[in-house]
Parts: structure tokens; sequence; C-alpha cells
């Protein structure tokens, strides 16, 4: 018998799952249906979708309204979702490269429009499902299958991105500290506005062996000793930020929302006849 | 189940693919890897903390549940 949290809201005759032994993606999926339960959202009331990649598996599990849809693409259905019916909480799951390469031009534009969509990155610094290919953020001088002596590209900053893009709410979070990245959920939920959270995973099986980071317990205390909270991140001096990164809400705004405006939009011509 | 204990911790062996996060984040060393799987090693020394539980990949350990 699973849990009470994972028999409410998973599809458990679909589980055991198909991810790796110590793939973080289970921890970030969880994070996310701890958000929607403290929420108290009804299933029903929720849209997950999904494009392809390791992390698009996820809906597959997931016990709601769920799309699993083409390569780059699940911020273009979650839009079409979204406006059909405004009141879905739409929440996208999306991996690296799904995201950021094969659906860059989606994620910019989704974050310009700040449409009411909340958007889970699961980072894991590579093409997971193809065989380890390097990503946009495979850091570099980092292998791949197809960077056999490493990448020589810079790597997105995927945060960075979406703010610049236009995002109303930014967050990056790990799975080690899967606590603060459900927490970094519910805010992005709850935002009227394109919520944007990078959720930092391991792929020990690619990344990880490609890379000789170690297993999967060595992966997850990378993350542990080098994600370093915003708070504390803004008082360490430069030299000590190197190679570590900033976890926690980065960016909040208020804007105004694309389906709202849309809907106003329609009741200007509606007063007009 | 110990009195001290609100909760007790139940694992899937069947959902687990020992990957021994649970293990190694384990305030009070409660767990191993043994065959592959986890193994309840020393429930006394559970503080119910639910840190496996919070970083299972696999949601093959929790606090509660009856096995």
């Amino acid at each position: 018998m699973p849990s009470g949290l994972v028999n409410q809201y998973f599809r458990t005759q679909n589980l055991a799952h198909i991810w790796c032994p110590g793939c973080g993606n289970g921890i970030v999926t969880r994070a996310l249906v701890k958000a929607i339960d403290a929420l108290g959202l009804d299933k029903d009331d929720v849209c997950v979708v999904s494009g392809i990649g390791c992390s698009s598996r996820a809906p597959g599990y997931l016990d709601f309204n769920t799309l699993h849809t083409t390569h780059g693409r699940a911020l273009a259905f979650a839009t079409g979702v979204k406006l059909a019916n405004p009141k879905l909480n739409v929440i996208v799951v999306t991996g690296d490269g799904d995201s950021s390469a094969i659906g860059g031009n989606h994620l910019i534009h989704a974050a310009r429009r700040n449409i009411d969509i909340t958007t889970i990155v699961f980072n894991n610094n590579t093409y997971g499902m193809t065989g380890g290919q390097y990503s946009p953020t495979t850091p570099t001088g980092d292998k791949g299958t197809t960077a056999p002596y490493g990448n020589i590209d810079a790597a997105f900053d995927l945060c960075n991105l979406a703010q610049a893009a236009g995002a109303s709410y930014v967050a990056r979070g790990t799975i080690y500290a899967a606590n603060q990245l459900e927490k970094n959920i519910i805010d992005g939920i709850k935002n009227k506005g394109f919520s944007f959270i990078e959720a930092m995973t391991t792929c020990p099986t690619y990344y990880g062996r490609k890379n000789k980071k170690g297993n999967a317990v060595d992966m997850v205390t990378y993350l542990k000793e080098h994600a370093i909270n915003k708070i504390a991140w803004e008082k360490l001096p430069e030299e000590k930020k190197v190679g570590k990164f900033v976890i926690g809400e980065l960016y909040s705004s208020t804007r105004p929302e694309y389906t709202e405006q849309y809907d106003r939009l329609i009741d200007s011509f509606k007063k007009g006849v | 189940m110990p009195e001290n204990k609100e909760k007790s911790l139940t694992v899937d062996k069947e959902w687990c693919k020992g990957c021994g996060i649970c293990v190694a984040f384990c305030p009070k060393s409660v767990l191993e890897i043994e065959n592959g799987k986890v193994e309840i090693k020393n429930f006394d020394a559970c503080i119910q903390c639910g840190q496996c539980e919070l970083r299972c990949p696999d949601y093959a350990i929790y606090l509660g549940g009856n096995r």
C-alpha cells in the first residue's frame, strides 16, 4: 500500500515509474504533488502538460487532467488549454532540453505574454532519454555523448532567461532542498502570471557517469553543498560564489496576465455592439 | 511498534531501486541497503523526520502505513 499522498494523486497502477535508480525526477514530481495538496486544489481543476523527455513522463503517473504532447511544444499546448479554460491551474512539466532548446521559442513567448501557467523545468543538464547528448544547460567543459571532448558552449542560466523574457515569478530549487522547492511551486501556482521554476535534479545514468560525478548520493550531495539560498547568496563576496549557484525565489513582480487581457479585449467588443 | 513512535516506517521493496539516497540523508542511520533494496535496520533510532520520504525518488519509503 503506497503512502496516502501517492494514493491520492498518482496513477498507482502505472508505478513503479520508468526513471532510473537515483534519478531525481520522482523527487521533483512529489514536490509538485505536495504543493498541489497544500494548496487544496481540486484534482479536476489542475491540468499538467508535458513535452518529450524523461521529465515529460511525469504526467503519465499523475491523476490530474494530463497531456503528454510533442517535443518542446508543451507550452504551446498549455497556452491553448489555458485560453480555452482560464479557470484551470495549468502546470507545465518539462526538461532542460525540451524547454530551452527544442521549445526555447515557446518558453520566451509564454514568459513575454505573462500567461498564467506554472512551468517546472527538471534540469538534469543532459538529454537523458536519448542517451546523454549535451543540452543547453550542460556546464561548459562537461561531456556528453555528442561532446566527447567536453562541451565548448556557454550554458543557459534558465532563470535569468525566463526573467528577462518577462516571467512574473522565477525560482530555482534542488531535489536536496525538496521542501523549499515545494514552497516555490506553491508560490508559483499562486502567482497570477507566468511562473518559472527550475528544479535542479540528477541524472546518474548519463550526465553523472559521463562526467565522473559519482553515484546518485554523490550527485545529491553536490547539489546540497553547491546550492546557496538567496538571502545568504546576496551577502557572499563574488569570489565565494564561484562554482556555486543560487536557489530560492529569485524574482517576483505583478503585471497584466494574458488571459485576463484577452477577456478584456473580447468584452470591449461586446460592449460596442 | 515502540510506544514513543507516532508513525511506523513503511518500505515497498517492489518500488525501491536501491539508489541509497534515503540511507545517505537519514540523520539517525536507521536505514541500510541490503541486496539492492532498502532495509529498516534500527527503527528505535528513527525520529520520524521524514527526510527519507521527502527524497525517495521512487515513493518506496514513507512514514505511516502498516508494512
